[in-house]
Order: C-alpha cells, then structure tokens, then sequence
C-alpha cells in the first residue's frame, strides 16, 4: 500500500520550526546582552557612589 | 587586525553593527523567504518541498562555517593571545549549535517525503550530527573554564581539532555512498536552476547577516559580563 503524504505540511512544519529557532535565538541573544551591558553599568555607577 | 582586539574599539563598531546586521538580516529572509514558499515553481524531483532549502542550506553553511570560524578566533588566541578571539569563540558556538540542529531538523523534515525516512546513518547526515555534538561539548568546556578559573586555551584546543570535521562533513558525499546528493555549488559552478539559485542566495545573505548580529551580540554580553566582574573585584580588594 502506498502512503500518500501531502508536502504543505512538511514544509509548512520546515518553516515554522527553522523561523521559530532563529528568531528565538536572535530574541534570547540580545536580551542576554542588553542584560549584561545594564549590570555593566550599574557596577560602573555603583563605584562612582561615595 | 590587531588594533579591533581592542574591546573598546570593538565596541564602537558592534554597537551599531549589531542592530545592523540583524534589521538587514531580518528584511533578507522575509524576502527570500516569501519568494520561496510563494513564487519559485515545484521542482520537477522533488514537488513542493524544493522549498525547505532555502532553509535547509543557509542552516548547513552556517553551522560548517560557524565552526570554521570558531577554529580561526581558537588559533589567534592560541598564537596572539588575543582575549577578543576567544569571546568571538564563545559568541560563535551557540548559534553555531542552533543552526546546525536545525539544518538536522528540517534535513529530517525533507527527507521523510522526499527520500521515504526522517533519518538515514550515512556520511553526511552522521557527520554533521558530530558537528552539533562538537558545539554541545565546547559549549560545555567553555563555560567551565570560565566559571572555574581554568586556562581558555583548552577549549581553544578542542575549537581547533574539532576542525577536522569540517572536511569530513564537506566530502562524505563524495567518499562515501549517500541518500544525499553531492554538492549542487562548487567553486563558480552551480548546478541549481535560477529560479531557485537567486531566493538561495537572498536567504544565505540574510541569514549569515542573522548569524553575525547574533554572535556580535553574544560577545558584548560576554565582554560587558567580564568587564562588570572585573570591577566587582577590584572593588572587592579595595574594601580588604
């Protein structure tokens, strides 16, 4: 018996996986950076407290 | 070369290259994107699902040439002791590590219509399952030299014999009897149509564009984190 396969849905699937990764990725690496910078600069500002 | 392993004068270009590269990067893979799912025909082969490579391919380059690039910034930091060259290192491998799980998944997506199996242990598909194994482990082995003090030239190391898989992810087609096909794009000669070589093109740009913005924005986390460190220290050392 032949198994019938409609290919939308494998692509459909392709996609929304590989734009869910990247986006997710580039989300997740800036707010890990814009975290970093604003603790760097708090400890910056902290110093300069008397 | 020299003078940008200065973290200021780094700093000065990625803070207005990193929004850059990724707003392009974006704009670029919409396009290429929509372009491929909307208006490039199915192929003759392979029907609808010619369309996963506009993904597919992207992701394979980038998670190859991710850790070409991870090796290079492993070698200048092993030579000239370059401290920028190993946050480039550590900045590379999680993006590196996405990508190329996600060049497996829709590799695996493609294959169960087209090839009749999600997963076949041949060559190529083997090898770049190692590729992400190799980032899980440097991944790994450059956080704990971090957190424990160790040298960073050891994961330095194994970025640079890990190396030795990039060869072997690139011929395993043509050394071995493989489901996938040998390479389409050699060195100025393509054997894709144009209908599909130009979306391919528009998406590699935008997502090596993607790619780079991620990486400059994973070393300045990694720079501002060694940076605010620093100065909790010598803070530290003050008061005692």
């Amino acid at each position: 018996m032949r198994e019938v396969l409609d290919q939308w849905d494998f692509v459909l699937a392709a996609y929304a996986l590989g734009i869910g990764g990247t986006l997710a990725t580039v989300v997740w690496s800036w707010l890990v950076m814009v975290g970093a910078e604003a603790r760097r600069d708090a400890s910056r500002s902290a110093r300069r407290e008397p | 070369m020299h003078g940008y392993a200065n973290p200021k004068r780094f700093l000065s270009l990625a803070r207005w290259m990193t929004p850059l590269f990724l707003a392009a990067g974006l704009v670029l893979v919409a396009v290429a994107l929509v372009w491929g799912l909307l208006v490039v025909s199915p192929d003759r082969l392979m029907g609808e699902t010619v369309r996963i490579l506009f993904l597919h391919v992207p992701f394979a380059w980038l998670g190859m040439g991710g850790w070409s690039a991870l090796a290079i910034a492993s070698l200048v930091f092993l030579v000239w002791r370059h401290p920028l060259a190993a946050l480039a290192a550590r900045g590379i491998a999680v993006p590196g590590a996405v990508f190329t799980a996600l060049c497996l998944a829709t590799g695996s997506i493609w294959g169960r219509p087209t090839w009749g199996t999600w997963w076949v242990w041949d060559g190529r598909l083997t090898s770049m399952l190692v590729l992400l194994f190799l980032y899980m482990a440097y991944i790994a082995l450059a956080q704990a030299a971090a957190r424990e003090g160790i040298s960073a030239r050891i994961p330095a190391i194994f970025g640079l014999l890990g190396a030795i898989n990039i060869p072997i992810i690139n011929r395993s087609v043509v050394w071995w009897n493989s489901l996938h096909q040998p390479p389409s794009i050699t060195m100025g000669k393509s054997a894709i149509d144009g209908e599909y070589l130009t979306p391919l093109l528009v998406s590699t740009l935008g997502f090596s564009l993607l790619f780079g913005g991620i990486v400059l924005a994973r070393m300045r986390a990694l720079l501002a984190e060694t940076q605010a460190e620093a100065r909790l220290r010598r803070r530290a050392l003050e008061v005692a």
